[in-house]
């Protein structure tokens, strides 16, 4: 762990070969010359913001290279996160196929640094949760980080344009860390409880962690919801299940 | 939670926006999730928005569901006082 690091914005080749803007935070120095892991940080859908952005230069700080595609650069280049996830939404958001095609070019690019070691997570919060786990059932990942990700389990109502990911996790073949408030209501306890049941029934490596006295983005540090006790002990186990998985 | 669900509606009328600047508006979006800047959970958020002009020409409100409430009625309320013939 080192407290130096360089983040700066680029350009990556995303699903399709568009090429869309990423935030990249790499740790410095010669305490941290590698190789290392690399994390996808997907950013939830308020958009490509400033809590998100802090979030991957704290992976840079815990020692790992950290991207984070921009998801709504295509509707909206250069525009501010705020404005780019409204026109996201209006234009009816981010099909899964393509942001399985981002966080594919996201994880090349990490791989492709004279410091990785081959090996990358994925971790998201609220929607980037649920694409988290959507990734993980697609792509040659060796971790995955649900933050209470909605509709990964459970029923979707047919208004939602979107669907759960029950027919998809049998081919999830990443490890799974889940953190989850028991007053969420997105997932509720029941939802977790049904994911949880089909990841042990299919054999699959995953540790969950759920916490009391804490809802929805317990995480996020910026909004009522923030849950310290939840969001203190969620980043130790961030850090310890990565460490063990991309090293 | 992000909900997902965004209603539309087209609009026509005018908006005062980023830089003081009145623009037209052409869209409106409504949906409840996670507002950016209000100190809430959840919020009913409206973006009124000409597409056109590009991302930025836009006015985000996001309100309490209390507030947006309160504010239908009293839309509608306004509303209700108005001659027939200029309700166009």
């Amino acid at each position: 762990m080192s407290d130096t690091l360089s983040a700066r914005t680029i350009t990556i080749t995303g699903a399709g070969g568009d090429e869309i803007e990423a935030y990249l935070a790499r740790p410095e120095g010669e305490r941290e010359p590698g190789p290392r892991g690399g994390v996808v940080v997907i950013h939830h859908m308020p958009g490509y913001d400033r809590a998100t952005k802090e979030m991957v230069r704290r992976f840079a700080e815990l020692g790992y290279d950290a991207i984070c595609p921009n998801l709504y650069h295509r509707e909206a280049p250069g525009a501010s996160p705020d404005d780019a996830a409204a026109v996201a939404r209006a234009q009816g958001g981010v099909p899964d196929a393509r942001l399985v095609g981002d966080v594919e070019g996201a994880a090349a690019y990490l791989r492709g640094l004279d410091t990785g070691n081959g090996k990358v997570a994925v971790i998201g919060h609220c929607s980037g949760g649920r694409h988290a786990v959507l990734a993980a059932c697609h792509l040659d990942l060796q971790a995955a980080i649900d933050c209470y990700g909605a509709f990964v389990t459970g029923e979707v109502p047919p208004e939602r344009p979107t669907t759960n990911l029950v027919d998809q996790l049998p081919n999830l073949s990443a490890p799974l860390l889940g953190l989850f408030g028991n007053e969420d209501v997105h997932p509720s306890v029941a939802e977790v409880d049904e994911l949880e049941q089909i990841l042990t029934d299919q054999g699959s490596t995953y540790e969950f962690h759920r916490y009391d006295d804490a809802g929805h983005a317990f995480f996020a540090v910026d909004r009522p919801s923030y849950r310290v006790a939840a969001a203190n002990d969620g980043w130790e186990r961030i850090a310890g299940f990565l460490s063990t998985h991309l090293a | 939670m992000c909900t997902y669900t965004t209603e539309t509606a087209r609009m026509d009328g005018s908006a005062k926006g980023p830089g003081s600047a009145w623009f037209h508006v052409t869209d409106a979006t409504v949906y409840f999730d996670h507002p950016v800047h209000a100190m809430a959970d959840h919020t009913l958020n409206i973006d009124l928005a000409d597409p056109a002009k590009g991302p930025g020409a836009r006015v985000g409100l996001e309100l309490t569901a209390t507030s947006a409430r309160e504010l239908v009625i009293a839309i509608e309320a306004a509303l209700a006082g108005v001659p027939q013939e200029l309700l166009t």
